[in-house]
């Protein structure tokens, strides 16, 4: 395996979906390819910064425009009988 | 007789009671995921007041529609795939495509495109986990997403912050997932490329041999 094969099936490597027949080359390429290595481990950890990024809060005022427009619809679909 | 309505319980649980009329359960599945979806749209429009209006459209369609909602999909999958669906009208808006469909406009050709590259390849600095900790992270990671295309970020963010599937990723935008595929590959060697620069140690920099074979 080349590195250039390595790269289109990273994906799969990455996210643990790639064939064992091909996940073997993959590694043996890797044992003997310290670029190849520390690329795979910076996706990861690039996937992981993502993943446990701060979520975004919401304005507060916002929040009860949003809450009262639920409401709203809500009364409007559930008419009180 | 009304149950109380429980931080336990499951979003499945929620939506039962909320196409009961509960509108305590309806609102506690609001709070549950509007951050997701408002931070979903904050990264793919990167414009407050569009993601107000866009979160805020998602959940009264949710609302609208939680009677047609089968749960094929779990709830956070169909939530996020309404979320993208207004998220991508007021992309498709802002550049005046109104009349192109879904398809049209997010999918031209991707086979000709070349993989990038990797060219700064360094070990980082610190740990992902450290780095969370860290005040200016949430700026670098915005803006290194802001920098990719378009169709390259949604899709790295419907399938790696938001957690998709491929074959949800390439559904909820109308793609192929072999399309999707390559995308998400551009995406994330980009977003390395980026952070590495900011990261990575120069000390520990690595130069790949043109001709590396094994």
């Amino acid at each position: 395996m080349k590195c250039e094969e390595l790269l289109k099936m990273l994906n799969e490597y990455v996210d643990g979906t790639v064939d064992p027949a091909i996940c073997e080359e993959f590694e043996k390429h890797m044992a003997g390819c310290n670029p190849c290595q520390v690329v795979v481990d910076n996706i990861r950890k690039t996937i992981t910064l993502y993943k446990a990024g701060q979520p975004y809060e919401l304005p507060i005022k916002f929040r009860e425009n949003l809450h009262n427009a639920l409401r709203e619809k809500w009364k409007e679909k559930h008419p009180a009988r | 007789m009304q149950r109380l309505v429980t931080p336990e319980l499951t979003d499945t649980e929620l939506v039962q009671r909320a196409k009961a009329g509960d509108l305590a359960a309806f609102e506690a599945l609001t709070t549950r995921h509007e951050r997701r979806v408002y931070g979903l749209a904050m990264r793919m429009l990167r414009h407050e007041e569009d993601a107000e209006d866009v979160t805020q459209q998602t959940f009264l369609s949710v609302l609208e529609n939680l009677e047609n909602f089968r749960g094929e999909a779990s709830f956070s999958t169909w939530l996020l795939r309404i979320a993208t669906h207004a998220a991508l009208k007021v992309i498709r808006k802002r550049k005046g495509l109104e009349v192109v469909s879904l398809e049209e406009a997010t999918e031209p050709p991707d086979h000709s495109e070349a993989i990038p590259h990797p060219e700064f390849i360094a070990d980082w600095r610190q740990s992902p986990e450290q780095l969370v900790e860290t005040r200016e992270i949430r700026r670098l990671l915005d803006e290194a997403l802001a920098r990719l295309d378009e169709k390259h970020r949604i899709v790295f963010l419907l399938r790696d912050v938001e957690g998709l599937s491929i074959r949800e990723t390439a559904e909820s935008l109308g793609l192929s997932e072999g399309n999707t595929k390559v995308r998400l590959l551009r995406a994330r060697l980009q977003l390395r490329e980026q952070l590495t620069q900011t990261l990575g140690d120069p000390a520990t920099q690595l130069v790949r041999s043109p001709h590396h074979q094994h």
